[in-house]
């Protein structure tokens, strides 16, 4: 048998966790789960370096090791501290940690938009759930808002940058993912934006899709599935398909409203990050359902939006009108939509280019 | 007069080249280091001078140098931080400019003591003319054997070059010059690791000021126990001053750890005092992130002490009634100056220098722009006052590097001090445009502590 690896003992707001030494906190607080593990906007653990950045998962090292116990003084970034034998760490527990964390999210929302309303990552936006968990409800900045042009950086892929927190992760991605990074950090200070040098340059490999799918917040959108529909009227299916590309591991998440297939992306996991990556072909051109192996319904957190339309476990309202009718039956109830034309069930919105316009249900009278 | 151990040569015609450089004792001290001592005494030699870093930090040189990581077969470099960016400061440019052999001999002697064969220089772009003197310097300093292969026929090698950063105050921070240093955008790193053990392309490296490497010539010249014995106890040997601001004689000025502020200030041999008979209302006494103090509490201490113009003394009362030496930028403001406008322009500086890696500062310095703004321009309201202390106090301690707090501790101090003026911004927003604060209290006597 293997020589045994010396654990290391770490104490996360005061639950004991045994992990391999060079461990990260926040994985250490990963490992036991839960309300302990700290927000993560920048950090992914597939993509190297990345982290350190947002300063949402800040923490409170209370005791440092136990060779040396003296606490840190400062709140220190647990996605990139490593841990050492008997470190003691304050998340939850620690005032100082929630308030700064509290500050750490206003200061990411002053320049946001906050155009959920018309934004297709709402619903799966990890700023929104942060937000939710740990911001406050009024704001205190009382200046314009930085925006930015927006631009379509290839052929598939929208760049909002206005909605942009700057967590780096694209830029890990094309590099760690494609064979040449085409777009990065231009400027500097609050003026810094992602962006490519030549416009439109994000179409040379296989790989860039990725971005879409590390991007936390809706900077980064599919141009194919744009405006076509909110992601919680889509049901998430698990399918997989015999990729072409070796480094693609061809296991998605295809999110569809009966047949039609409107999105295709990796599958992430609680941690909204992503279990493997895909291909650019499986993500942008299989729109169909005869190109995948439907393997069943994609678990969804239950507290997610996304699962407000799947009733699982929900007991079905019992059918009433005979009851307050005195027994009898009525004499005239249809389903509408099983005869009515409104929605046009022949124009397929997932084939159309961009956003339906009016234009796309041509009636008799013309457009509508 | 004060003792001088840098400046003392620096009046003499022609000390930029080496020829009068090297008549008037220079390369003494290089001779002495690589002839006759070991790397490691010459280490020993500046822990014995309880010499602290001159860039800002004041972290014991030697110490730093005894944490340098030094495995086999993996270069070591030394960089020279001469990114000097930092507003009220320009020591550094005067060393440079009229004494580059000064800086280059220091070099000499700490690569040797580091081990390392390669040295940059990494200076700041908008010292558009020095690296020209800084070249010059090099080249001469080659063509009579203290560069290159075998020094001094010691065995020890040596090449130091000269890097222009593109102007960016954040290149001055140690990894963000290592990271601009190996050509890429000048984003500071996260620590662990520290530049000791992976800096320069993941080797170990020292990166120190030019200032405090110019001053390992003198420690090897006097030997490290006479070093001490300037100055006051932690705050040894002498230290390079860049005053300006409302003061008759601005300029740099190396003064001995012993002096107080207030002799600094009023005697002819430094600044000379304030012109037109006014009076001092505050002053900044280590370069624009270190807190701003007023008139009474610079001169003496809460405790009623005079205050010296040394590290400790400086900094005595913490962030509450202290502020710290910084890189020695002192810049006095008279009666007539505003400090909202002053802090304003403070943090429009930071502002603009923010990298824009992480959210806290590239979000919280221009939010502090705006509201500073807001105020100077009579729009302010009462709770934007509290707003500022709390955007401060939120972007403090919470970034990767230090010009977080660069940021936050100026406008802290500011309120913490003169909460009042800005007030009256607030409440008297069109005399505030027509008129500044005054004196007021500012230099009035602190109520004499209670004895405990």
């Amino acid at each position: 048998m293997a020589e045994e690896k010396k654990l290391f003992k770490v104490k996360i707001d005061n639950i004991t966790v045994e992990v391999e030494p060079g461990t990260t906190i926040l994985n250490a607080a990963r490992n036991i789960g839960g309300e302990v593990v700290p927000p993560a906007m920048c950090y992914y653990s597939k993509l190297q370096g990345s982290g350190g950045k947002c300063r949402t998962c800040l923490v409170k090292v209370t005791k440092g090791s136990e060779a040396d116990p003296r606490p840190m003084p400062k709140l220190v970034a647990s996605c990139r501290t490593t841990v050492m034998d008997g470190m003691e760490v304050a998340n939850i527990t620690s005032p100082e940690v929630l308030e700064a964390r509290k500050g750490v999210v206003e200061f990411l929302l002053i320049n946001h938009p906050l155009d959920c309303p018309v934004c297709d990552q709402a619903g799966e936006c990890d700023l929104q759930d942060l937000s939710y968990e740990h911001g406050v409800s009024g704001t205190r900045y009382e200046f314009k808002r930085r925006t930015f042009e927006k631009e379509d950086i290839g052929e598939h892929i929208k760049l909002h940058m206005t909605r942009c927190i700057l967590c780096y992760r694209c830029v890990f991605t094309a590099d760690q993912l494609t064979e040449k990074r085409q777009h990065g950090i231009l400027k500097r200070g609050d003026a810094s934006e992602i962006s490519t040098y030549m416009r439109a340059s994000l179409d040379q490999t296989n790989f860039i899709g990725n971005v879409i799918d590390v991007c936390p917040v809706g900077a980064l959108t599919d141009r194919t599935a744009r405006f076509k529909n909110r992601v919680w009227f889509l049901k998430p299916v698990d399918a997989h398909r015999d990729c072409e590309d070796p480094k693609c591991c061809g296991k998605t998440v295809l999110w569809m409203r009966g047949d039609e297939i409107f999105r295709v992306t990796a599958r992430k996991d609680k941690y909204g990050e992503v279990e493997g990556f895909i291909c650019d072909t499986c993500r942008f051109e299989k729109k169909e359902v005869k190109d995948w192996v439907v393997e069943g319904p994609r678990k969804i957190a239950r507290h997610s939006v996304i699962s407000q339309g799947h009733y699982v476990g929900v007991h079905k309202p019992q059918e009433t009108v005979a009851k307050v009718m005195d027994g009898r039956q009525p004499k005239l109830l249809m389903d509408i939509h099983s005869v009515s034309e409104v929605n046009m069930p022949q124009v397929d919105l997932s084939q159309l280019e961009g956003p339906a316009h009016s234009t796309d249900f041509p009636t008799n009278k013309g457009v509508q | 007069m004060g003792r001088k151990l840098l400046l003392d040569k620096a009046h003499i015609e022609g000390i930029r080249y080496y020829d009068v450089y090297r008549k008037n004792g220079g390369y003494a001290a290089a001779e002495k280091a690589l002839k006759s001592m070991s790397p490691d005494q010459v280490t020993e030699e500046v822990k014995k001078s309880g010499m602290r870093g001159r860039g800002g930090a004041g972290f014991p040189t030697g110490m730093k140098w005894s944490f340098l990581a030094k495995p086999e077969g993996v270069p070591r470099y030394l960089v020279c931080n001469a990114d000097e960016s930092e507003p009220g400061t320009f020591k550094d440019r005067y060393l440079m400019e009229f004494l580059p052999h000064l800086l280059i001999e220091g070099l000499l002697i700490s690569s040797y003591a580091l081990g390392a064969n390669t040295t940059y220089i990494y200076i700041r772009g908008e010292y558009a003319w020095i690296p020209d003197i800084l070249e010059e310097a090099i080249a001469e300093a080659h063509k009579n054997g203290f560069l290159g292969k075998n020094i001094l026929g010691t065995g020890f090698d040596l090449e130091i070059y000269v890097q222009r950063g593109a102007g960016a105050y954040i290149c001055g921070e140690e990894t963000a010059l290592i990271e601009s240093l190996e050509g890429k955008r000048g984003l500071p790193r996260i620590k662990p690791p520290f530049p000791a053990v992976k800096g320069l392309y993941q080797c170990p490296t020292v990166v120190n000021n030019v200032e405090t490497l110019a001053a390992i010539v003198p420690i090897i010249n006097i030997g490290g126990d006479e070093y001490v014995k300037y100055g006051i106890g932690k705050s040894s040997g002498t230290k390079l001053i860049s005053a300006c601001g409302n003061i008759n004689k601005p300029g740099v000025y190396e003064i001995e750890m012993n002096i107080s502020v207030e002799e600094f200030i009023y005697s002819d041999e430094y600044c000379g005092g304030i012109p037109n008979g006014k009076r001092l209302k505050a002053c900044i006494p280590g370069g624009s992130s270190v807190p701003i103090v007023p008139a009474n509490l610079l001169l003496t201490t809460a405790k009623g002490e005079k205050r010296m113009m040394t590290y400790e003394s400086l900094n005595d009362g913490g962030f509450a009634t202290g502020t710290m030496m910084g890189s020695g930028g002192f810049i006095v403001l008279d009666e007539d100056q505003c400090v909202v406008r002053h802090t304003l322009s403070l943090a429009r500086f930071y502002h603009h220098e923010s990298c824009g890696q992480c959210s806290p500062c590239r979000e919280g310095t221009g939010w502090m722009e705006k509201v500073l703004k807001n105020i100077e321009h009579g729009k302010g309201k009462m709770s934007d006052i509290d707003l500022l202390w709390d955007i401060q106090r939120k972007i403090e301690g919470n970034t990767i590097c230090p010009l977080g707090d660069a940021a936050a501790w100026p406008v802290a101090a500011a309120i913490r001090h003169f909460r009042d003026e800005f007030e009256w911004h607030v409440l008297n927003p069109d005399e505030a445009q027509r008129r500044n604060f005054g004196l007021v209290h500012y230099a009035d006597p602190l109520p004499v502590a209670a004895a405990v």
